[in-house]
């Protein structure tokens, strides 16, 4: 469907609670939901959190574990022989650190504008996709960051094979701007369904627990490859 | 445009044929898939063991037709001994990867966990197909390794590293094989997450009115657990195979040590860790032998149960003791690496979790046994596969008991001790968890009932050749057979060929059984008697729904749920069994005291 300059964008909040019988499709279970004896619905729950909420943080934790197991094959295969070599990380990854973290924040941002838009606040939500592009602009920054890491070492003669340490530096960074990318995806869904069709209020919380998420990881990495490298 | 986070019903009835049958985003349509892709692994699988059997029987038995497979591999129709290890490698990864894990756990878990939960389809439905198609991929990577190069790996499902993270110089299959092998199984543990994630929030979040965690049939909480465990341990190994694919194509030297030479080769790697491909694997492996079995423990007592009419003697006890099984699983990973030349001191702290594991085990399997004395079981083929289910599950599980010892396992290890235990406990006992499903939940799949006479059949057949071929191997390992010789040309071993030629009858014949299973499946497909809605007079929401289920599973109304999941036979109540959905109130049920 076609966007007017003026029109608003339409925003779904989270889902309302259905008071009395169940309705179709709302898979209206939820945590600790009994039936009280005698079934008197009028006693029954009816919350239960968007999938996309809980789904994301069953998809982090398996990102969580992958990265733990690369972890865990860092210390022991630098323990395992006297072969590692440590070198100095090149310095734009301090530098993307920053440009991650920046993007965590106009994400932020542009998050609560269409929270506040959502209370109904409308002159402050003018343009929640502006800062939607911010991000998006500041996580591209940090990949072409990265690449410019990769290929400064690589100029530099330090290849994947070069020595196990450079080994998992490369598949540590290359692993975590995989996952960025997958969240810049997420990003241009979610500016997609802003300007075009209806956002939910769970996809955008979803996708900007995923992209703080992708921030503390990279904290997360670029500490420990500091400490180890 | 597509939405896959969106609540519950967002796709529509679809009137494509290619959205219906192919490209479908219907949960139980996948959840079909999954056990079509399940029974042609399975069938691969097995024609792979009869060779393997039929040339340890007799080796120079010349198979007609197997040069067209390899002609390398099995020059005159008699295999090569390089061949025979790609063969059992190949045997043992596609009955892990893609029929112990597919037909337990993603298809009877795709088709019923969301109509057990009591919702219209999983959350993710797009992600649940792309798991099926990612899924089948892996299986055309790993079945295209016959054809290309070499051939499969030699390197068996465990692929121990340096000799799998060398290269071509380590033998046949060492090369362009093992990267095909490892880019599979990356790519299974992509959409096995993809289903996890669908499996775990299906059961947090998409389950119907007054349906509690607590109210789950035991099958739904062992497929949430099940896929718990799927999350973290497939999590594991697609780093590792990552890991092992850089050591091929990139030269990088995670797995191989320094000045290694192979085959007269000086390798170029330097410094890298042979145990540290067994630790990643292993802390994936032994999950993933729970990953097959558990499925297995929710089906079973769900199966009997029903069959028993009443409950077992503890629902609560059941639900803990699996997940104490999920706990437990990674912290026993060691026992398979007692003789890897680890700390002797860590053989000791992975030992004493083994021996607690079987605590857990025990405790369901008692309950089971409790629950039937007294019992008047109603015998159907569904029931006679969880009875022999509880079979195997405890002739496989006592000798488990003494590979969990380290000084007995020095003994036993890498002896058909071994295979005997692990095919009994997790691979037939498995299997006859997927038979019982299958009888049991065929009419609510397909509309249609199976032929029970065949069925009891194939069971007896399948029990009784399924103890002809592992009880002997149990045998053959303390009389020191050592697995993966392709031949027995050692005066000690000698002895033992008439053990391997009875096996391998019992192998082919047990094998040919299970056509009798194919055929019942195709005929009673089309031919079966018109199953009713609640065949087995069972209580949960599945029965409680069409035969079969409508597109979206329940119709226009969603059930409300307002019991426990196991009512039967209770006190006071007007019929035999109170359905979940019954709003019936009741006396005694032990939830409404």
């Amino acid at each position: 469907m076609a966007t007017t300059v003026h029109e608003p964008p339409k925003i779904e909040p989270d889902r309302q609670p259905n008071h009395g019988l169940p309705s179709r499709g709302s898979g209206n279970g939820g945590w600790r939901n009994l039936v009280p004896v005698g079934g008197d619905l009028r006693r029954l729950k009816d919350y239960s959190p968007p999938p996309a909420s809980t789904g994301i943080w069953v998809g982090l934790a398996a990102i969580t574990m992958s990265f733990a197991a690369f972890t865990s094959a860092l210390i022991v295969r630098q323990g395992a022989a006297s072969d590692w070599r440590h070198f100095t990380l090149p310095s734009v990854l301090y530098l993307n650190t920053l440009v991650i973290i920046a993007s965590s924040i106009a994400l932020e941002i542009a998050r609560r504008r269409i929270a506040a838009f959502m209370g109904g606040i409308k002159d402050q939500a003018a343009s929640p996709a502006r800062w939607l592009y911010v991000t998006l602009f500041l996580g591209l920054l940090f990949v072409a960051g990265q690449t410019f890491a990769w290929l400064q070492l690589r100029s530099q003669g330090f290849g994947l094979a070069t020595n196990v340490s450079y080994s998992f530096f490369y598949v540590l960074t290359v692993a975590h701007a995989l996952h960025v990318l997958g969240g810049l995806g997420g990003l241009v869904r979610v500016i997609g369904k802003l300007k075009h069709s209806t956002l939910r209020r769970s996809t955008l919380d979803a996708t900007s627990r995923y992209w703080h998420f992708m921030g503390v990881l990279w904290l997360y990495l670029l500490l420990l490859l500091w400490m180890k490298l | 445009m597509h939405d896959t986070s969106a609540h519950a019903v967002h796709h529509g009835v679809p009137t494509s044929f290619i959205r219906k049958h192919v490209f479908s985003l219907d949960h139980k349509v996948i959840g079909k898939q999954y056990y079509a892709l399940a029974l042609v692994a399975v069938v691969v699988g097995m024609v792979l063991s009869w060779i393997m059997r039929i040339h340890l029987g007799w080796n120079n038995f010349a198979i007609p037709g197997l040069h067209l497979l390899s002609s390398t591999g099995a020059p005159g129709n008699v295999l090569t001994p390089e061949y025979y290890l790609q063969l059992m490698t190949m045997h043992g990864t596609i009955m892990v990867f893609f029929v112990l894990t597919t037909a337990p756990f993603a298809a009877f878990g795709n088709f019923f966990l969301p109509i057990q939960v009591g919702a219209e389809d999983m959350p993710f439905p797009h992600f649940n197909m792309m798991s099926f198609w990612i899924t089948f991929v892996a299986f055309l990577v790993l079945v295209s390794s016959f054809f290309v190069g070499d051939g499969p790996t030699l390197g068996g499902w465990t692929q121990y590293a340096p000799l799998s993270a060398v290269g071509a110089v380590a033998g046949p299959g060492q090369g362009l094989g093992v990267v095909l092998w490892a880019s599979s199984i990356g790519i299974f543990c992509i959409g096995q997450l993809l289903g996890a994630l669908n499996f775990i929030t299906t059961t947090l979040d998409m389950r119907t009115k007054g349906m509690s965690l607590m109210r789950l049939p035991l099958s739904a909480w062992a497929w949430f657990i099940t896929s718990i465990m799927g999350l973290t341990a497939f999590a594991v190994l697609m780093p590792a195979c990552i890991l092992l694919i850089l050591d091929h194509v990139a030269g990088t030297s995670f797995f191989v040590a320094s000045n290694l030479v192979i085959n007269d080769q000086v390798l170029p790697h330097s410094g890298g860790s042979t145990l540290l491909w067994q630790h990643l694997f292993w802390f994936f492996g032994h999950p993933e032998v729970y990953i097959a079995i558990v499925p297995g423990l929710g089906i079973v007592s769900h199966v009997l149960i029903t069959n028993m009419r009443r409950p077992l003697l503890s629902h609560r006890v059941i639900i803990y003791s699996m997940g104490s099984l999920a706990v437990l699983s990674y912290m026993v990973y060691g026992h398979h690496m007692f003789v890897s030349g680890m700390n002797p001191y860590s053989s000791l702290a992975f030992s004493f979790p083994t021996l607690v594991i079987t605590i857990p085990s025990t405790i369901v399997v008692l309950i089971w046994l409790g629950s039937l004395y007294g019992s008047k079981l109603r015998i159907n083929t569904a029931s006679l596969f969880a009875l022999g289910f509880i079979s195997m599950f405890i002739s496989g599980g006592v000798s488990g008991f003494f590979l969990a010892q380290p000084s007995i396992d020095i003994m036993l290890h890498a002896t058909y001790f071994v295979v005997g235990h692990f095919h009994l406990v997790m691979a037939v006992a498995a299997i006859f968890g997927i038979f019982s499903g299958t009888y049991f939940w065929f009419p609510k799949m397909t509309g249609r009932m199976m032929n029970e006479t065949l069925g009891r059949i194939h069971f007896w057949l399948s029990f009784v050749g399924t103890y002809c071929i592992f009880m002997p191997f149990h045998y053959l390992g303390i009389a020191g057979n050592v697995r993966r010789y392709q031949a027995f040309t050692d005066d000690y071993l000698i002895p033992l060929i008439p053990v391997h030629k009875f096996i391998t009858i019992a192998a082919l014949l047990t094998g040919l059984a299970q056509f009798i299973f194919i055929y019942n499946l195709i005929h009673s497909r089309f031919k079966g008697a018109l199953a009713p809605d609640n065949p087995w007079e069972g209580t949960s929401l599945e029965w409680s729904t069409a035969t079969p289920p409508p597109h979206n599973n329940f119709g226009d109304k969603m059930p409300v749920v307002y019991h426990d999941p196991y009512q039967y036979s209770v006190e006071g109540a007007s019929t035999d069994y109170v359905m979940q959905t019954s709003p019936e109130q009741l006396k005694n049920a032990p939830d409404e005291k």
